[in-house]
């Protein structure tokens, strides 16, 4: 395969599979997409699809159980010595859900921004390293002060921004944020949204942005691929994804999102997604950069969909291929 | 005006700690009207939990209610004994909780936990108490089955079990339902159903739902009540706090908040951080955070002051003293469709 000279990450074909009690869970289940340097590329799907696996395998936590994946045009799985595996640790770095259970709490925030910067040998001597970690506490929006502090002692909010310091502390180059905002206040979404736009846009980092709706992500992705058990099912330009999307599932989602608008939320309608299993189906290119999952035989009728959304005929009803099965019903 | 169903009035609650006094309730006076589902809203720890604690009886050894009269049908529920509070709790009032599967027994079927009140405080046999137990699964749709009544809680998904919890909360037919942030941790097309099964409600059974999530409370409530650090800052019904808001809280809370339109600009996002309650500083808690604020703000907490017979705010900015300001744009818009809405020569469709 091909890898463009702008993707900073490639997936291709990656699957993923744990044993469980009775078989085997393929958690990721053959996808490819490609990041581009400086992008922020949405990784939406709700809890269970595959997306925190999908990151974790990118920074190489398991082997993937399938396919390759390419960090600046390199093939990981034929990544050697200790340097380089040293390189691609602080050019890929995480940020989690949970900021709290990520950060250690019997360790002052000085020294949870310090350890990145010990191991790669980032600071010359003591005095430079504090200036270091007072710079990353300004950078997001902290207190000098905060570096003697402990975890406990934060707001969810601050213990969020703690998280980013930590990832930019070794300068890298893509950051793979899985849900930085899902246990945040709503009020509290936004200034985390804000923070991460604002840094990349200043530091021209990549970010892969992981998150179980779609509501935030338009705010901060330029593309957006949307999971459904271990398979993409949609993937194309953030506006294009909210304004026309194609699959069914990426339209059942776009429909739940509740909205600040009492006579707006009555008049909506949910439309219930329903699985139904597409057993010639794969990632098809309706329009240039939009992709859909479906059988050969639909593109066609995608690209009539496509179509008629963008000239405004179609709103928040959903119309499939077949008319059964994917579709079973609309509420309220 | 005839009584409330619930009166809750002037409401003080604090915790002790270790590290002092937390004022964790501070003056709340609320009234839940029969059949009527009220949302209460805020960021967390702005006391939301700890109110309706208050009410089921259910707040934590080391806290005091200071002050203050729960009227439930006229009567006072913080003047009874364990005793009484526990024939209420379940029966009467009923709760439920964010994380499903605290709520829920593994060990026992959930058959079973559906029935147990019913046992309990309607004294039903216990084949009786099967039976309803199945119609309650198959009203919060769940597909009954004898079957699917001998399975434990691991067997059912996320949002299966809110639905199972929410039966168990419904099982002895309360007129009141407090739900506590009941879908926050659901995804959004689960929280979807969950909403609509509560809107089904709505008929039979008074509800205090809790959120952060403005989006949701647009979805499910007739009326709002706004807290900050510990107080009601504005309460009205859903129309009032979402197309005429008045505290620069509910503004701020608003304009955070994803919306359906093209602009995919900079969201807003209200700055700094909750309020300590440990050591609240002087005056309107708020005004720290407030580009509003003015300068009354750093000596005195704003009384509620009435914008209409039903819409109150604690902001000073409606005192008759206080300076006329410039709203924010999507405030603005919002206030316009508000009193087009109120002449009726707009559809009812909401601000797109
Ligand atoms: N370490 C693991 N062992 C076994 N199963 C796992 C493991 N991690 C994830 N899974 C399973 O893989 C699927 C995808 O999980 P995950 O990637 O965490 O989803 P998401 O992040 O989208 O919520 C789920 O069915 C999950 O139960
Ligand atoms: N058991 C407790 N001990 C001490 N403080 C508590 C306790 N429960 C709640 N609080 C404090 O009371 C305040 C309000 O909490 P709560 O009602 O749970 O907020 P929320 O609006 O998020 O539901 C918070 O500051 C919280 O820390
Ligand atoms: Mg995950
Ligand atoms: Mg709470």
């Amino acid at each position: 395969m091909t890898t463009n000279i702008s993707d900073l990450l490639r997936v291709e074909g990656l699957t993923q599979t744990f044993k469980s009690g009775t078989g085997i869970v393929k958690a990721v289940d053959n996808i490819s997409f490609s990041v581009y340097e400086g992008e922020t590329f949405g990784l939406v799907g709700e809890s269970g699809c595959g997306k925190s696996t999908t990151g974790r395998t990118i920074i190489q936590l398991y082997k993937p159980a399938a396919g390759s994946i390419f960090f600046d045009g390199v093939n990981l799985s034929g990544l050697r010595g200790k340097k380089n595996w040293l390189q691609f640790r602080r050019d890929v770095q995480m940020i989690y859900q949970d900021p709290y259970a990520s950060l250690n709490p019997r360790n002052k925030i000085k020294d949870i921004l310090g350890e990145g910067i010990d191991v790669h040998k980032l600071a010359k001597g003591a005095k430079n390293r504090n200036r270091q970690v007072a710079e990353l506490l300004e950078t997001v929006g902290l207190n000098p002060d905060h570096a003697n502090r402990y975890p406990h002692e934060l707001s969810g909010g601050q213990r969020q921004r703690v998280g980013i310091a930590r990832a930019l502390s070794v300068q890298p180059r893509l950051i793979i944020c899985d849900e930085p905002i899902s246990a945040l206040d709503v009020s509290i979404q936004a200034q985390i949204v804000n923070l991460l736009k604002k840094l990349q846009q200043e530091k021209r980092l990549t970010l892969l942005f992981i998150a179980h709706d779609l509501s935030m992500v338009k705010y901060i992705s330029d593309r957006i691929a949307v999971m459904y058990r271990g398979k993409i099912v949609e993937l194309g330009d953030a506006r294009k994804i909210y304004h026309s999307p194609l699959h069914p599932y990426t339209e059942s989602l776009l429909s739940c999102i509740p909205y600040p608008d009492p006579d707006l939320e009555k008049n909506r309608r949910r439309i219930i997604y329903h699985h139904h299993e597409e057993a010639s189906g794969s990632l098809h290119q309706i329009f240039p950069d939009h992709y859909v999952y479906c059988r050969p035989s639909d593109v066609a009728f995608y690209q009539q969909k496509g179509a008629s959304k963008e000239a405004g005929g179609l709103d928040l009803v959903s119309i499939t291929p077949t008319n059964t099965g994917i579709l079973e019903g609309v509420v309220e | 005006m005839s009584e409330s169903l619930l009166d809750i009035r002037n409401l003080n609650v604090s915790f002790q700690t270790f590290a002092g006094t937390v004022n964790a309730v501070r003056g709340v006076s609320l009234t839940l009207e029969k059949g009527e589902t009220l949302a209460l809203v805020g960021e967390s720890g702005s006391g939301k939990s700890v109110t309706c604690r208050s009410v089921m009886g259910l707040l934590s050894k080391n806290a005091t209610i200071e002050q203050g009269e729960i009227l439930f049908r006229g009567s006072n529920l913080l003047a009874k004994s364990d005793k009484e509070m526990q024939r209420i709790r379940g029966k009467e009032i009923s709760m439920i909780f964010q994380n499903p599967m605290t709520a829920l027994n593994p060990t026992m079927t959930i058959g079973k936990q559906v029935a147990e009140p019913l046992r309990l405080h309607q004294k039903f046999s216990r084949t009786a108490a099967r039976r309803q137990a199945q119609e309650l699964l198959e009203l919060v749709g769940i597909p009954s089955s004898t079957k699917r009544l001998n399975d434990y809680p691991h067997q059912f998904s996320g949002g299966q079990r809110q639905r199972i919890v929410t039966a168990i909360a419904l099982a002895c037919g309360p007129e009141i339902l407090i739900a506590d942030e009941p879908t926050t941790a659901l995804d959004v097309t689960i929280q979807a159903q969950i909403l609509e099964l509560l809107k089904e409600l709505r008929h039979t059974t008074s509800i205090i739902f809790i959120t952060h999530d403005l989006g949701v409370v647009a979805n499910v409530a007739d009326r709002v009540a706004v807290m900050y650090g510990g107080r009601i800052v504005e309460i009205g019904k859903v129309e009032e706090i979402f197309y005429n808001p008045q505290h620069p809280y509910t503004w701020g809370l608003l304009r955070s908040m994803p919306t359906l339109d093209d602009k995919d600009g900079e969201l807003y996002a209200i700055p700094g951080s909750p309020p300590d309650l440990l050591s609240p500083a002087p005056g309107d808690l708020f005004a720290t955070r407030n580009e509003y604020a003015l300068q009354v703000d750093a000596h005195y907490e704003p009384p509620l002051f009435q914008v209409s017979p039903t819409h109150y705010a604690a902001t000073w900015l409606l005192d008759d003293r206080a300076p006329s300001v410039i709203v924010p744009e999507a405030i603005a818009a919002r206030r316009q469709y508000y009193r087009q809405r109120q002449t009726g020569l707009t559809a009812k469709e909401g601000l797109l």
